[in-house]
């Protein structure tokens, strides 16, 4: 690793993607997101590759798409609104089975909604977003060195899949200011891509498509991106469970929400409850496998989110009756406070043991 | 013996889904000879659009990519960003091109985007069974203006030509048609011009070409030829527009 040195989210972000090899940004201005074009605008240039402002995102993620065709290594961002615009262009390239990195750094909704940040684009990041039957795997960083890690895992697992991924943000890890390290190595040879649109010289034409009309053959291709995707949950499911007290109640939050349930994991436990804390790393795949870890003792999980309840609906999924789930959380960028967390996992503690706290 | 006529090497030997009398065919046959005759074939990438030609690259034997509706600008952008030694066409309906795609091909034009963009003009949805373009003609009727075009309801056919021709960015605009042996001379030279602008670097050029709908006009294929000259012809002149070669529009 090199120094550390100090980086806004959105900057390190595109320096992690440039160091991850990506030479092609496609990409349009919406708040609270803009450093990334903007650092890309200045960075790309230097090394040799391309930054070009969009007309529009629906554009934007087109150009994603074409260069994605032409083999480069690709990423666009924006936020909540623009992602929305760039949902069809995402489900193009699952449809396609093209390699691009996507981040959103989420504000609240819905419509124009504000600029705070939020975690309101859970559903649309994890369930498709677009049209069909596609997944994308989707990171939740939690800092911004994670973050910087994350994004250069997202380039190498996009082309080794073949698939788009996503990585979500908010506005306050966009914004905030934390030491990172990059990593000193050079950034990876390029991977063969026989299947990009190159010109056919010496070989018959390559054509990319996600147009398929004869229903048997498109069912077909749905079952093939299926397995696909059975292969990322196999493989590529993130999760940290914090534990340090042999917690009962186990918090489920990912991103800024982490940080915002560690410090109240701490501040319950000075008032005698002990809570732990399982942190999706990816949101798409959802690990499942932490809450079977932990089935044999936890008594209740608390999904804390900075939405009205849409990571709630996995956390029931993969809790599958074996404990109460409940669910705390704001909307519209406020974000609980440790002491809001705090005031439900104390009502949650009563609700469970009838109200006897630790000695 | 001499050979006086071939299939050029750039069209696929595929039988073509286009109804009878439809000019898709031809405009195919002339991209390909324009390829052919460039000698850059295999450096060249389609992106063909949604509309009839949805299946353009079933009919090429050259590497080529199928993108969204109205996309094909910002795909070819892409495409040729990351590959700028290529040649990077699209093929594109006027639904497609001068409705969903508008905002696409005008910025694509502006930036200069080195690319060449064939625009078929029929003044109808083809594919979606007869509806009202963006170049659908005043009074025309389709199944979603059955009145006729109505000025005061759906306003005016978009001339892109004239429209792009104002785009420092564009090299080369002309309008053509394929409705006899000279204008078919004439178009071919067109496509051979639009493309040697891309590959000499002078920036976006587009030819735009009037083409048939018979089955959604409903007449028969040479009423439909002549109904381009009579009806088509005069809201949607022929001509060169942009010429690098000779400067402004």
């Amino acid at each position: 690793m090199g120094e550390k040195i100090l980086m806004k989210g959105n900057e390190a972000i595109g320096e992690a993607a440039i160091r991850a090899g990506c030479r092609f940004f496609f990409g349009y201005p919406i708040t609270p997101q803009n450093e990334l074009p903007e650092y890309m605008s200045r960075r790309l240039p230097e090394v040799g590759g391309v930054f070009l402002q969009a007309e529009s995102e629906v554009a934007a993620i087109n150009m994603v798409y074409g260069a994605s065709c032409a083999g480069g290594r690709v990423m666009t961002s924006s936020s909540s609104p623009g992602i929305s615009l760039k949902q069809e262009g995402i489900s193009y390239l699952a449809g396609s089975e093209l390699p691009a990195v996507i981040v959103n750094i989420v504000r609240g909704g819905p419509g124009l909604g504000g600029i705070q940040p939020a975690q309101s684009d859970y559903f649309q990041a994890t369930r498709g977003g677009g049209h069909g039957d596609y997944r994308t795997l989707v990171y939740a960083p939690s800092n911004i060195q994670e973050m910087v890690d994350l994004v250069m895992k997202a380039f190498d697992r996009a082309d080794a899949y073949r698939n788009p991924v996503l990585v979500l943000g908010d506005g306050i890890l966009g914004q905030m200011m934390e030491p990172v390290e990059f990593p000193d190595e050079p950034p990876p040879e390029p991977v063969a891509k026989p299947w990009a649109t190159t010109g056919a010289e010496g070989r018959p034409p390559n054509i990319i498509s996600s147009i398929i009309l004869d229903p048997e053959l498109l069912d077909k291709h749905n079952w093939h991106l299926m397995e696909k995707y059975e292969q990322i949950k196999k493989k590529e499911t993130m999760w940290e469970i914090y534990d340090p007290y042999g917690a009962e109640i186990f918090l489920v939050a990912y991103g800024t929400m982490a940080r915002v349930a560690r410090a109240a994991i701490e501040s319950a436990r000075s008032r005698g409850i002990d809570c732990g804390l399982i942190r999706p790393i990816t949101l798409w795949p959802f690990p499942e496998r932490a809450f079977d870890e932990l089935a044999d003792r936890a008594k209740a999980y608390l999904s804390v989110e900075m939405s009205t309840g849409q990571m709630v609906d996995d956390v029931k999924i993969a809790a599958a009756g074996r404990a109460p789930v409940y669910f705390y959380g704001r909307a519209g960028g406020v974000v609980p406070s440790p002491a809001e967390i705090v005031k439900k996992i104390e009502s949650i503690f009563e609700e469970i043991k009838g109200g006897s706290k630790r000695a | 013996m001499r050979k006086l006529f071939e299939r050029p090497k750039s069209l696929a030997e595929s039988a073509q889904h286009y109804c009878p009398g439809c000019t898709h065919g031809i405009i195919h046959r002339l991209v390909a000879e324009a390829v052919d005759e460039l000698g850059v074939a295999g450096r060249t990438v389609g992106v063909s659009p949604v509309g009839c030609s949805v299946f353009a690259y079933n009919y090429f034997n050259l590497d080529f990519v199928q993108a969204a509706h109205g996309r094909a600008p910002a795909v070819a952008t892409g495409l040729k960003r990351v590959l700028p030694d290529r040649v990077v066409f699209t093929y594109q309906g006027d639904g497609d091109l001068a409705s969903i795609g508008a905002a696409e091909i005008v910025h694509a034009a502006a930036r200069g985007e080195k690319i060449t963009v064939i625009f078929v003009n029929n003044a109808i949805y083809g594919m979606t069974g007869g509806q009202m373009a963006p170049t659908t003609l005043v009074g025309q009727k389709t199944t979603t203006s059955p009145y006729g075009r109505q000025q005061e309801v759906a306003g005016f056919p978009i001339r892109v030509s004239e429209m792009l021709s104002t785009m420092e960015g564009a090299a080369y605009i002309a309008r053509v048609a394929v409705i006899s042996p000279q204008t078919v001379a004439r178009a071919r030279k067109a496509m051979v011009k639009a493309f040697t602008a891309q590959i000499e670097g002078k920036g976006f050029s587009l030819v735009e070409v009037l083409s048939t709908c018979p089955t959604n006009w409903g007449m028969t294929p040479v009423e439909a030829l002549r109904w381009v000259e009579t009806a088509m012809m005069p809201v949607f002149p022929l001509g060169v527009f942009r010429d690098w070669e000779v400067g402004g529009s």
